[in-house]
């Protein structure tokens, strides 16, 4: 199915074995945590749980403040297609109402709940077992869990005239250091396939496909060892970013999603592999979710992939993760490629938190400056994988040409970073081609 | 906000958070280990000539660009490894006699016109060593020939006591393009030249030595991702072509005179090329293109620099037309415009 060509030459970026065009192949850093085994992490002394953690519309607290609450208690909703409740992760009392920063920086209405001092993590409030799949799924309020967090039932739901003939299960986990959807394909296999057939049957799809790269070849064999019928498990040459959705259509079915529509308009829908197990745990159990694994990694005493329940602090998990070790220059949540840089620790883990990297110093990329040239080597646009011109549309965005970078297709940069990544004189690239598309974006160019 | 940054001392940033070691210092110290067998062999060769050569050209290149930007208040710019190739290459493309004076003129020519008039690297349209190459070759073509034509051991004669009138040992490429013009013949067999134009040549320009070397260095940097094969694959598969349409031997007709040098170091050079992959396809083959009409057609059979500085100056309108095609995207005739 890949397309193999010679092996992997210099940094990769002009050539390689590649499924995709474009892209980079940057180190893996995922040595210190792709053996360790997914543990709990401690319930902390108090979880702030935000009632905004996917896209759309943020919910409204259900709960006031000295309310006891159940674990898997509904806490926050909203009458909104594009939404998802929110649920206690804990048994305990609502400490307060109020507001916490978030790993993006921005400041959501949140419900802190002081857990009770014996927690039993095996039970919960089970979601209403009314309605179909679909509406069990947006009850139990699941949502992308790759890092996108958009809700799951929006995406069950193609729009009218759309068939999906393919689903597409993402276990690529293309990110440096993240090893969270590798140890969950290896530990439960079975709820991944599971998990792979439940949204086949519920989209009524053709096939299933659950992709990861080459480099977690053991998940690989865990899961060809029960995958049957309509499930597929396809290994892609490793290469970032191969989880992006329309690069991994097309490393799939080599078909590219057109400019402007959905990738349901090549009959694939894409879900992350976590995603799909905790749609099998709403729907055989009726569980909410309500923890996930993240990668905690890097600069830390003890890395590892931990189930972190939702609402639990960054530095409460950096704590037990036994602290920063060395010089830590940046803290990262989710990947080091399209993670977002905390500036505060007491920020909580959400649905969509895939990892806590700790970058040292001279990991860390040098901070940013515009005072370099383009040397015109050409590296950017060899390995932009959507094909644009990355140092062209940098410029066009630095000089404020929003026009001439609408007509250069800014508009179609997915923001995956490899035009920065791969610059030697270190030009903030993304970085001005995302000042040229919000620009655009606001103009109403399509 | 500022109450809950609990680090000061973190940094934060846009994504991504991590950048590859590539670094344009790095790429031109490759290029110049790239270049280092030729320039060693070439010193081995010829001895201090060829020391002086390079010492004159490369001092002269970083002296220009330190003294530019002192002058100018701003930055030092030698770090990023540039004015150093410029130098060594401006070298390579001399004849190893070039008076000093004419060398060190052409150093000058080269960064200063060649590429912070334009307001530095990253922003010249020509490449500078060739600019310099140009200026000496055009102010002072006579001088250049005389040193040239009679080739490294004709020189050497000047220093013996039988004088120069007695040898005249043009370069192979000048005797195979006056024997050409003379008869359409050629009076000397092409095939016996491969091996020392290959491994051991002393006739023109100090980059001419071993092509064997050049080529091992190019590969050197394919290999590292440093250079587009597209460039020196179009550029030579064109020169080869051409000849061989025009009844001669390929083979010689890209070993000899400045094609490698031209094809493997010059015309890859980043800021002067292309930026598309099918725009450097485009121009390599321009480069080949117009190096064999110079040779075959045209009064010059040293026609690379010329060929390479004219697709200097149509790399930007290659690019316009070579546009990489956006994913998602079918090309309609608007767009394409």
């Amino acid at each position: 199915m890949a397309t193999t060509g010679a092996s992997l030459i210099g940094e990769g970026v002009c050539v390689g074995r590649s499924a995709f065009a474009g892209g980079v192949h940057p180190p893996g850093y995922k040595e210190s945590t792709a053996g360790s085994a997914v543990q709990w992490a401690p319930v902390p002394a108090r979880l702030v749980v935000p009632l905004s953690q996917h896209l759309g519309a943020p919910c409204a607290a259900l709960v006031e403040k000295g309310d006891r609450v159940e674990r898997g208690q509904l806490i926050g909703d909203v009458d909104a297609m594009v939404s998802a409740p929110i649920h206690s992760p804990v048994a305990g009392v609502v400490a307060e109402v109020g507001t916490t920063l978030t790993a993006g920086g921005q400041r959501v209405a949140a419900v802190v709940i002081e857990p009770d001092e014996v927690q039993d993590l095996d039970s919960f409030v089970a979601v209403p077992e009314t309605g179909d799949d679909k509406a069990r799924i947006r009850a139990a309020g699941i949502v992308g869990m790759g890092g996108a967090t958009f809700p799951s039932t929006v995406k069950l739901s193609p729009p009218k005239g759309m068939t999906i003939e393919t689903v597409i299960l993402n276990g690529c986990e293309c990110e440096p250091f993240l090893t969270c959807d590798h140890r969950l394909m290896l530990e439960e296999p079975d709820r991944v396939v599971a998990g792979a057939e439940k949204i086949r049957e519920i989209i009524g799809a053709r096939r299933v496909v659950i992709a990861l790269e080459d480099n977690k070849p053991d998940a690989a064999a865990a899961l060809r060892a029960i995958a049957t019928g309509a499930v597929e498990v396809v290994e892609l040459p490793t290469r970032y970013p191969q989880g992006a959705e329309k690069q991994l259509i097309y490393a799939l079915l080599k078909k590219e999603v057109p400019h402007g529509k959905l990738p349901a308009a090549t009959g694939a829908l894409v879900h992350n592999v976590a995603t799909a197990v905790a749609m099998v745990d709403a729907l055989e159990r009726g569980k909410p979710l309500t923890e996930r694994i993240v990668t905690v990694t890097g600069a830390v005493a003890r890395p590892g992939n931990y189930r972190v329940l939702i609402g639990t602090l960054v530095s409460d998990l950096i704590e037990y993760a036994g602290g920063f070790v060395g010089d830590v220059e940046r803290v990262i949540s989710g990947g080091p490629m399209t993670g977002m840089a905390l500036g505060s620790l007491d920020v909580p883990i959400t649905k969509g938190s895939s990892g806590i990297v700790a970058l040292p110093r001279g990991v860390a990329a040098p901070a940013i400056s515009d005072d370099q040239p383009c040397i015109r080597c050409g590296r950017c646009p060899d390995s932009c994988p959507m094909g644009l011109e990355p140092y062209i549309l940098a410029t066009f965005s630095g000089k404020r040409m929003w026009d001439a970078a609408a007509e250069r297709h800014v508009i179609d940069c997915i923001e995956c970073g490899v035009c920065s990544y791969v610059c030697p004189t270190n030009r903030p690239l993304l970085q001005l081609i995302r000042v040229g598309k919000s620009a655009a974006m606001s103009k109403g160019v399509k | 906000m500022s109450e809950e940054i609990t680090a000061p001392a973190r940094t934060v940033g846009p994504s991504p958070h991590i950048t590859s070691k590539t670094t344009c210092t790095g790429i031109m110290l490759w290029v110049v280990a790239a270049l280092a067998p030729s320039a060693i062999w070439a010193i081995i060769s010829m001895g201090l000539v060829a020391v002086q050569l390079f010492a004159v050209s490369i001092v002269v290149a970083l002296g220009t660009e330190w003294a530019w930007n002192a002058i100018a208040r701003k930055p030092q710019t030698l770090r990023d490894g540039s004015a150093l190739v410029t130098g060594l290459l401006l070298a390579m493309s001399l004849p190893p006699r070039t008076p000093w004076w004419m060398v060190a003129i052409g150093a000058f020519i080269a960064i200063a016109l060649g590429k912070l008039i334009f307001g530095g690297l990253g922003h010249n349209l020509f490449n500078p060593a060739l600019v310099g190459r140009a200026f000496v070759t055009l102010s002072w073509g006579g001088v250049l020939a005389g040193v040239q034509n009679r080739g490294w051991f004709a020189t050497l004669a000047d220093f013996s006591a039988e004088g120069f009138d007695t040898i005249s040992g043009a370069t192979r490429l000048g005797i195979a393009a006056s024997d050409r013009a003379a008869s359409g013949a050629y009076g000397f067999d092409l095939a016996a030249q491969y091996q020392p134009l290959l491994l051991k040549n002393l006739e023109g320009s100090l980059g001419e030595i071993s092509a064997a070397l050049l080529i091992l260095g190019g590969l050197v940097l394919i290999i590292k991702g440093i250079i587009d094969w597209r460039i020196p694959a179009g550029y030579i598969g064109t020169m080869g072509l051409i000849s061989w349409a025009f009844g001669s031997d390929p083979v010689f007709h890209v070993l000899a005179g400045g094609v490698m040098l031209g094809a493997f170091f010059m015309a890859t050079d980043y800021v002067s090329s292309p930026m598309s992959k099918k725009g450097r396809l485009v121009y390599g083959v321009g480069c080949g293109l117009f190096n064999a009409l110079g040779r075959f057609v045209g009064p010059m059979p040293e026609s690379t620099t010329f060929a390479i500085l004219f697709m200097n100056g149509l790399a930007p309108l290659i690019d316009r037309m070579t546009r990489p095609r956006v994913f998602g995207v079918v090309k309609t005739d608007e767009e394409r415009a």
